[in-house]
């Protein structure tokens, strides 16, 4: 295997030993804990008082609006990074593309801005 | 590097993910007993963990050995194989991301020219764990937290993947590896005693970087996620024993990474200050720097962890509106034009 895929590969040993430690210290924690599970305990702990109507409320709809925004930025912001390591190599060439697209991003988020969708009500 | 003996790639993995797990824990257990125990004592005129060990210092495995008794609950209406998944992957997350810090010229665990970009990436797996925790627990405060805690990430993802880019375009590359090495071998106007630790031209970034890792890691001035007098404790409301405690490691470990990171990026990373010899390529850096070099980040991750943890017991908590405003209305445009400005003046020096 080339080095440019063992590099990756490492990652790969990174997520396993964060897996295996949990694993080991909850088995660890398996055998010497206690384990007494009562109708009462496993109820949802809403500070003492019994949990009205179902766990999955419905909640606001706006968390919903920002993660569409971020996922427009994101998106844009992906395309910035090949650029930024090439810029010597561009030069003012480069320069004026991405003051184009920068400026296009920021007139995303000032539409959004006008439109009221960054305002929490 | 050229070692006595050769390590096949087996023992050299074993090596690599012990280390991992040393550079994991080691800031973690620093950052809760130094700061969290004992600055946070002192800074409200008490004195903290006294009983275990001297100064308390064996507080941290008198607490793991407690936690390792409690009982495991699991909710009767939670969706159990999520909810018991969640921790892992906040952990997860964590160790992939200090697998790309550099530690010294050989020191690094793995490196590739895509560092920087990788890093980012893996920074948002730790959202899915918290966006699992919330919503696997069945119960309207987790469902809440959890929620609150992916819009607020998300939204501080943003400003902190733009204010990084300034670094990227004075380096040219994402190899942290080489950003550290730029960061050092060049000069301000001909004086190379401090090097170019970034923080000199990219100040602006640093700062909106600071904030979005505050952000990230849910520390108080933005800990709308886990705000306790309103929502109990957010996403984690409904952990006990050792899994919960693998979102508090994971937490503080994540916070030891990220000013890890930090001065990987603005602060000139395993370079010591006024000496660097004249090393140009990572081939001619003395081997001592190895040994040096892990020590170096670990002092400038104290620094940085430090101001974290001060940041974090001095401020009230923010309102969600207020948090939502100030990532998409201030943060977002600043770095956007921090960018552009980075751009121009490279293009024109």
């Amino acid at each position: 295997m080339s080095d440019f895929l063992r590099d990756y590969l490492n990652v790969v040993w990174f997520a396993a030993i964060a897996l295996v430690l949990a694993s080991l210290l909850l088995g660890i924690s398996a055998i010497i804990r206690p384990n007494k599970p009562s109708a009462e305990k496993n109820i949802a702990y809403e500070s003492g008082v019994n949990p009205v109507g179902d766990g999955w409320s419905q909640s606001q709809v706006r968390y919903y609006i920002f993660a569409l925004l971020f996922v427009v930025f994101d998106v844009e912001a992906v395309f910035i990074f090949p650029w930024a390591t090439r810029l010597e190599t561009y030069g003012t060439f480069g320069l004026v593309e991405m003051g184009i697209f920068v400026f296009v991003l920021l007139l995303g988020l000032v539409y959004a801005w006008r439109k009221g969708v960054l305002r929490w009500v | 590097m050229n070692l006595a003996v050769t390590i096949p790639y087996w023992g050299q993995s074993l090596l690599r993910v012990l280390g991992g797990t040393v550079a994991v824990l080691l800031p973690a257990g620093t950052i809760v007993y130094l700061f969290l125990f004992k600055m946070m004592s002192f800074m409200q005129s008490r004195l903290g963990p006294m009983e275990a060990g001297p100064y308390g210092s064996m507080q941290l495995f008198a607490e793991v050995g407690k936690w390792l008794q409690k009982e495991d609950i699991t909710p009767a209406r939670a969706d159990k194989r999520v909810f018991r998944a969640a921790p892992l992957v906040v952990l997860v997350s964590t160790f992939l991301l200090v697998a790309v810090v550099p530690f010294g010229p050989d020191a690094y665990f793995t490196q590739f020219d895509a560092g920087l970009f990788y890093m980012l990436a893996v920074s948002s797996i730790s959202t899915l764990g918290i966006l699992m925790a919330g919503w696997s627990s069945a119960n309207k405060y987790s469902l809440l937290g959890g929620l609150r805690a992916a819009g607020q990430l998300i939204a501080y993802e943003l400003p902190m993947v733009l204010s990084v880019l300034g670094v990227v375009i004075q380096a040219g590359s994402m190899n942290l590896q080489t950003i550290v090495i730029k960061q050092n071998s060049d000069s301000i106007f001909g004086w190379n005693g401090l090097g170019y630790p970034y923080i000199a031209t990219q100040f602006v970034g640093f700062l909106v970087f600071m904030v979005s890792v505050q952000a990230e890691l849910t520390q108080t001035p933005f800990d709308m996620p886990i705000a306790e007098s309103e929502l109990v404790s957010g996403y984690m409301t409904e952990y006990s024993g050792f899994r919960f405690l693998i979102f508090f490691i994971a937490e503080f470990a994540t916070a030891g990474v990220f000013a890890l990171i930090a001065s990987v990026l603005f602060l000139g990373g395993w370079g010591i200050p006024f000496s660097w010899f004249g090393w140009h390529s990572v081939d001619s850096i003395d081997n001592w720097m190895n040994v040096a070099g892990p020590l170096v980040m670990v002092t400038k991750m104290m620094v940085l962890a430090g101001i974290i943890m001060w940041v974090r017991f001095s401020y009230p908590r923010f309102r969600e509106d207020q948090l939502q405003r100030f990532a998409w209305k201030v943060l977002i445009p600043v770095s956007l034009i921090n960018i552009m400005l980075t751009a121009i003046f490279k293009v024109a020096f």
